[in-house]
């Protein structure tokens, strides 16, 4: 049950009539997923970007990862995923994650996005999906054209409304569509643990409403982590929030909870956490962690 | 590509004409590459022209391998003329040995070694072998040298400059080891090519064809590769390989495949290139001409499926002619088109019909630029060179995309 399934659940696993089938994978399944860092430790030449996090993230939940700029976020998706080197423990369905290559964890059952929505631009909405579902294709199945939709690619592409648009290349979408068949391609790849950087930045109010009903849906049957600065977003739908502050773990709890901490209040609720927060997304992918 | 055999056809689909199809257009434009090839060129070109397209067409098999590598894999490959000379000289040693009969010693080892033949020359007395080796040893080293490198992430203009230093290396080896390689003359003076008199010209013309037939299985391999899975996951990789990463692949795999089908071309090519020209030498398989594969390919449009082919045919082509017009006036033809195309037309000049037509539509805007319009052509470059209303409208709207 904890070993990873590589494969794609088997065709006829999911029905493409429901939009919640590609989502709502057998609970049983997952039961024993849940994220589980311990004294996370990320220096970059010298300088110590993430200093003693522990943190656990059970199915079920939604976590919320802030902070302001600096403060780790991204660093930390980065380590957990194999992207920055990293010592201490992560562990995710009782398997270790760190030293691994990246493409090893992600088999692990482990999915992130970007900052900046990286799809691929050429191919088109279809071919992102069906490239995501296939990590566990065989050589010969890949040798091959692709003749059948796979049922899960079908279905997610109804699950992020994208099927009108699935012949068309992923370079013409909004933004926003981007981001949906980014998370599209988290669903399809079957990832059991999402790490989403940002998933919200840079959608309209209406969009941003539908991702976080999209998110809270999946939060139900998978683990679910959130870096994001909207606070508007957060407290609308996070499920639980972790507050970051230089590299370490500053409150943890509920929004309300986290709120109420006059720690937090002082380094980043406090007056003008909205504007920060915008700032720092201004400031680009690459200021994240300096 | 992909649109029209996986899913039901669009509503467009049905009202495009059956010629406009993508699929027929491909194929239809290969059967008639290859009725020209094997049909018309016999009939009309002299036996020494045909000869020399014979060349051409050995040329172009390392374009097919460098427009799936470079084009639709990113990986600039600078170095094929390894490949092509592995190739070219693992033939050419049959050829010297053959010669030279059973148990004989090739005549330039005669002259400048010690009239022994080298242990690793021997197993290439057997013709079996030889192909055998000629398929396998050119894409062994460059799945193993791709491996070494992809692994370590080593990309882009690292790559290049890598693969290219490899070429230079192995041109100075063989000059170096005259006793074995021929040295600067290289091996030439070939008689026969598997038993066939290379005298005669009806074998000479034989083997224009089977150079011919192999570029364009070549060529059919390439398009059955760019349209499966696999060729996605090579386009995925060369646009976003980290992505890739964070869906589950182990990029150089990708990599090492393309890069591997890529070298066993250029090896193929360089073993027909012997016997068809008579020599190879070092100033073969060294910096210049490595560079010189490419150049082609650029021309031609890299990521296209026939503008490798036609590029490296038409520069060659070119070269020819006017090298016997202006001796010297070449090189410095060829790196001004080489500017000019890389400047004005980036994606060669197989994209030429598509931003032809979309100049011509924004000056009148007609239906065929709708972005709506569903580009079944899907992926960013045409199969064929050919224009395709709907893959211009998937660029346009691509291009539109990107300045929004």
């Amino acid at each position: 049950m904890t070993e990873q399934p590589t494969a794609p659940p088997d065709a006829g696993g999911l029905d493409p009539q429901a939009l919640e089938a590609v989502i709502a994978a057998p609970g049983s399944r997952f039961r024993h997923d849940y994220l589980e860092v311990r004294g996370l430790r990320v220096v970059f030449d010298g300088f110590v970007a993430v200093d003693g996090v522990d943190l656990t993230v059970t199915q079920g939940d939604l976590r919320f990862l802030i902070g302001p700029n600096g403060a780790g976020k991204t660093t930390i998706v980065d380590a957990i995923t194999g992207l920055a080197p990293a010592t201490g423990s992560v562990q995710f369905g009782r398997v270790d994650l760190l030293g691994r290559p990246s493409h090893r964890i992600v088999r692990a059952g482990v999915g992130r996005t970007f900052q900046t929505a990286s799809v691929f631009d050429e191919l088109t909405v279809l071919q992102n999906l069906d490239i995501a579902a296939g990590a566990g294709r065989g050589p010969l199945t890949l040798l091959r054209r692709r003749h059948v939709v796979p049922p899960e690619v079908e279905a997610a592409l109804e699950t992020v409304g994208l099927a009108h648009v699935r012949d068309l290349p992923a370079g013409v979408l909004a933004h926003g569509q981007k981001q949906w068949l980014e998370i599209g391609m988290l669903l399809v790849q079957d990832a059991r643990l999402l790490l989403l950087d940002e998933p919200v930045a840079g959608m309209s109010q209406a969009e941003r409403e539908e991702t976080g009903l999209l998110l809270q849906r999946i939060g139900e049957q998978r683990t679910v982590v959130v870096v994001e600065h909207d606070m508007e977003f957060l407290r609308a739908f996070a499920a639980s929030v972790t507050v970051l502050h230089q590299g370490r773990v500053l409150s943890e709890g509920t929004v309300a909870q986290v709120q109420a901490d006059p720690r937090v209040v002082e380094v980043y609720l406090g007056s003008g956490a909205h504007g920060r927060g915008r700032a720092a997304r201004a400031g680009g992918p690459s200021t994240e962690v300096e | 590509m992909s649109a029209p055999a996986t899913t039901a056809p669009a509503p467009n689909a049905a009202a495009r004409p059956w010629w406009r199809h993508p699929r027929v257009r491909v194929w239809g434009g290969f059967a008639l590459a290859a009725a020209v090839l094997l049909g018309v060129a016999p009939v009309v070109l002299s036996d020494f022209r045909l000869n020399l397209l014979a060349k051409f067409l050995c040329l172009a098999m390392v374009a097919v391998g460098i427009g799936l590598a470079w084009g639709r894999g990113g990986m600039l490959v600078l170095g094929q003329g390894v490949f092509f000379g592995l190739g070219g000289y693992l033939m050419a040693m049959h050829m010297k040995l053959a010669d030279a009969g059973p148990g004989g010693v090739p005549d330039f080892m005669l002259l400048y070694g010690d009239g022994v033949v080298p242990a690793w020359w021997e197993p290439l007395r057997d013709p079996v072998v030889t192909v055998l080796a000629i398929l396998l040893v050119p894409a062994g080293v460059a799945t193993l040298l791709g491996l070494a490198v992809f692994r370590r992430r080593v990309r882009g203009a690292y790559f290049a400059i890598l693969s290219q230093a490899l070429a230079a290396a192995f041109a100075i080896l063989l000059v170096g080891q005259q006793k074995v390689t021929g040295g600067t003359n290289g091996l030439n003076g070939f008689r026969s090519f598997f038993g066939y008199d290379l005298a005669d010209p009806v074998n000479k013309r034989m083997l224009y064809y089977v150079a011919a037939g192999v570029l364009l299985v070549m060529v059919a391999v390439v398009r059955l590769l760019m349209v499966s899975r696999f060729g996605e996951l090579l386009v995925a990789v060369r646009d976003q390989e980290n992505r890739v990463r964070f869906l589950g692949y182990d990029p150089a795999n990708v990599k090492v495949v393309a890069y591997a089908v890529a070298a066993c071309f250029a090896g193929v090519g360089g073993a027909l290139f012997a016997p068809v020209v008579g020599i190879v030498s070092p100033a073969d398989v060294g910096v210049i001409p490595s560079i010189g594969f490419l150049v082609g390919v650029a021309i031609g449009g890299r990521a296209t499926l026939l503008g490798p082919v036609l590029g490296a045919i038409a520069v060659s082509w070119a070269q020819t002619g006017l090298s016997e017009q202006f001796p010297s006036f070449w090189t410095y033809f060829q790196g001004a088109l080489f500017i000019l195309v890389v400047a004005f037309l980036p994606n060669g000049f197989a994209t030429l019909g598509g931003l032809w037509r979309r100049r011509r539509g924004a000056a009148v805007p007609g239906p065929g630029d709708a972005p709506a319009d569903p580009p079944a052509g899907t992926s960013a470059h045409a199969d064929d060179p050919g224009p395709d209303p709907a893959q211009d409208a998937a660029t346009a709207a691509r291009t539109a995309g990107r300045h929004a």
